[in-house]
């Protein structure tokens, strides 16, 4: 089987599971909410502010929501061998690595397509014209954020601190992504254009190049024992 | 050619010595079983010579090939393992269609079909594997390592926690390989085994400490020598 | 391949050896570099002596990235050949890296306090320390809780070269953050003005050097100890083994 369809079935199996029980979806977008109904708790943001806010708000919340999804995804080839089953295929255990990375992007992208507006109605700001700019911001640094995490989540999931290991290693490695994000969103909730933004976006895409292609070399690390 | 040529194999966990050094050869379509206390190293063996576990130092060669250094070959490896290697929350049938396809088998779902009516799970087949009973996962864990027909079976430990009907499914299948497929299988029960086997060798800490090829139909003969090898006192 | 048993043997050095030396030398050459930091080195213009924490500062920040480099170098060289020696110096040289930049990041933080009234600025040298010391506490974190013994060295190996490859992106993004909110020309490390006076660059580099040879003697320390701990464990399973099979022939 070419690598292609290899990665095609192991993201129909992980995307046929997640359809069935709809646990990680749930999860993230429920916690996505209600963080950001606490962070307009804690801010009361007034309407110039709020545009201000909102970037901040929604990374800091992508952050932790996707480290929920990310977990919970190797738990489920953790706990009944299904991860030593998938060593057992004549394939290179990297394309584990990417198709894991496809699944685990997707969960993210559709929570980030309904926190999104849902913030900027909370917020009541209006993101109608620059759509596109945000869009593409969210989704560089949404593939950094799954690079990165799904190699610790593969990693973290056997140590006995799993839930906090994870957001633990995360976090600091994954600082260029929200660091450059918001102010790459602040940019442009400002009304500045993309090419005012263009070293966050650099950053962005070196850092998702980076990380994809570390994470596709090292994964075989992470699983071999 | 053996099918399975093992040399001088050792493998550390940081400093726990899980295998000291292990030379053994399996001859092609015969069976071997390994006898051990828990802790001697079996299960660390078993997955060393399946390509799970990176050897410290030694040699495996699977069909005159290292298979690590070709992974191709792992598909004329299958094993069941204590863990099911089954997803809960997918159907029996899909379980073994996954495994197919990844396997790269045609008409993948011919050969699942008959491959739920050998183990006799072809009326679960549409129903999740969280509502299977131990007996039926392990069933399916069976179908699974042979979906892709490989002429080398590895088993550790398939017994455990069986109930009669999937313990006699087991050994009806066993019985039906022997000659034509290669298998290594461990296990606690020394009659169960012995009814297998061509071969036995006795693993204690890292150690094989006794391995024969006759002999093996007096299982209180054999008791007695696995008693002393692993030093209950008679 | 080398085991737990091929690392450095029990029997303890010699005093005085190698190490001890380099303390020794390390420890004349920093209390050279103190003088040459606090008499010698001329008084900033707009900081006044408060600047002269500087000469802390930096040396302790330079080893902590050094040792970082070396943890990469060693982290790459453990995964590629597995030997045991890799990782023990891996674990040694974050363990001292740590110690240098939590160092750097104490004097930095004073430094501001003292110089510009706040006990943080977001510099952006400052801050990327600031991170790399965070990854320096996750890979303790990491070998110390990261599933089995074995597994721990490796995980520790891949954050060693995931970090490794981090820290030029943290700093880009941190100075692109930055730039929404300029440091007046004053804050930055060398005064009002570019450039270094001469006599404030030898200082400097005194002090570079000292902390330098004092972390590697501090680093070839613990890479000791923690070899002589591995060859320990080791001899202690061998022994476990060696009772077991007594145990085993005795009740025949």
């Amino acid at each position: 089987m070419t690598p292609l369809g290899t990665i095609s079935r192991l993201v129909e199996k992980d995307l046929t599971l997640e359809w069935r029980g709809r646990e990680i979806l749930t999860a993230m977008v429920v916690f996505s909410m209600l963080v950001a109904v606490v962070f307009n708790f804690a801010f009361s943001p007034s309407a110039e502010d709020a545009g201000r806010l909102l970037p901040g708000m929604l990374w800091v919340t992508l952050a932790f929501a996707s480290t929920l999804g990310l977990s919970r995804s190797f738990v489920l080839e953790h706990d009944h061998g299904a991860i030593e089953a998938l060593r057992l295929f004549p394939f290179d255990p990297s394309l584990i690595y990417v198709g894991k990375l496809l699944a685990n992007l997707l969960y993210l992208l559709v929570v980030e397509a309904l926190l999104l507006p849902a913030l900027a109605v909370i917020a009541g700001v209006s993101l109608r014209s620059s759509a596109g700019p945000l869009a593409l911001i969210l989704v560089l640094g949404s593939i950094g954020l799954v690079a990165v995490g799904t190699l610790f989540s593969a990693m973290s999931v056997n140590t006995r601190i799993r839930e906090v290991l994870l957001p633990v290693l995360m976090f600091p490695l994954a600082a260029p992504v929200l660091i450059s994000g918001v102010r790459a969103m602040l940019g442009i909730l400002a009304g500045g254009s993309l090419s005012s933004v263009l070293p966050g976006l650099r950053i962005l895409g070196a850092f998702d190049v980076i990380f994809v292609v570390a994470g596709y070399v090292i994964f075989e690390f992470v699983l071999e024992e | 050619m053996r099918a399975i040529e093992v040399a001088e194999l050792t493998k550390a966990f940081g400093p726990i010595q899980a295998l000291r050094g292990i030379t053994l050869g399996v001859d092609a379509g015969s069976a071997l079983v390994i006898f051990g206390p828990n802790g001697a190293g079996k299960t660390t063996l078993l997955k060393t010579i399946a390509t799970l576990i990176r050897p410290t130092s030694g040699s495996v060669r699977l069909f005159g090939v290292d298979p690590r250094a070709d992974l191709r070959l792992r598909a004329q490896i299958g094993v069941v393992s204590h863990q099911s290697y089954l997803y809960p929350g997918l159907t029996g049938e899909e379980n073994l269609l996954f495994a197919a396809r990844l396997y790269g088998i045609p008409r993948p779902a011919e050969r699942v079909a008959r491959l739920l009516e050998t183990v006799g799970l072809t009326g679960r087949a549409q129903d999740l594997v969280r509502t299977y009973s131990r007996g039926m996962t392990q069933r399916l864990s069976i179908a699974r390592s042979l979906v892709h027909d490989p002429p080398l079976l590895l088993l550790d430990e398939p017994y455990t926690g069986l109930d009669r009907q999937a313990a006699g499914v087991l050994t009806a299948l066993l019985d039906a390989m022997r000659g034509t497929r290669t298998i290594v299988l461990t296990t606690h029960s020394i009659e169960q085994g012995l009814a297998l086997c061509d071969r036995m060798a006795i693993l204690v800490d890292g150690l094989i400490v006794y391995e024969a090829a006759d002999g093996l139909r007096d299982l209180r003969a054999v008791e007695r020598i696995y008693a002393e090898c692993v030093g209950v006192p008679a | 391949m080398t085991t737990y048993a091929d690392t450095e043997s029990l029997e303890i050095p010699r005093v005085p050896d190698w190490r001890a030396g380099l303390i020794w030398i390390g420890g004349a050459l920093a209390v050279f570099g103190t003088y040459l930091a606090v008499l010698y080195a001329p008084t900033e213009r707009t900081m006044g002596h408060a600047q002269r924490i500087f000469y802390v500062h930096v040396p302790a920040a330079w080893v902590g990235f050094l040792a970082f480099g070396v943890v990469f170098v060693c982290s790459v060289g453990f995964l590629a050949t597995r030997r045991r020696s890799y990782d023990v110096a891996a674990h040694a040289s974050t363990e001292v890296g740590v110690v240098f930049t939590t160092l750097a990041i104490i004097s930095g933080s004073v430094w501001g306090r003292a110089a510009w009234g706040t006990w943080w600025t977001w510099d952006p040298r400052l801050t990327t320390t600031f991170m790399l010391w965070f990854i320096y506490a996750v890979s303790l974190m990491v070998r110390a809780y990261g599933g089995t013994g074995s597994q721990s060295g490796r995980f520790a190996a891949v954050l060693g070269i995931v970090g490794f490859l981090d820290i030029p992106l943290i700093h880009l993004s941190v100075v692109w953050w930055r730039s929404m909110h300029p440091l007046p020309v004053v804050a930055r490390p060398e005064g009002f003005g570019s450039g270094l006076h001469p006599a404030m660059l030898q200082a400097l580099l005194v002090n570079v050097a000292a902390f330098t040879l004092l972390y590697v003697a501090l680093f070839g320390i613990r890479r000791g100890q923690l070899a002589a701990a591995d060859g320990l464990a080791s001899r202690r399973e061998t022994q476990r083994i060696r009772e077991a099979t007594l145990a085993r022939e005795g009740s025949r």
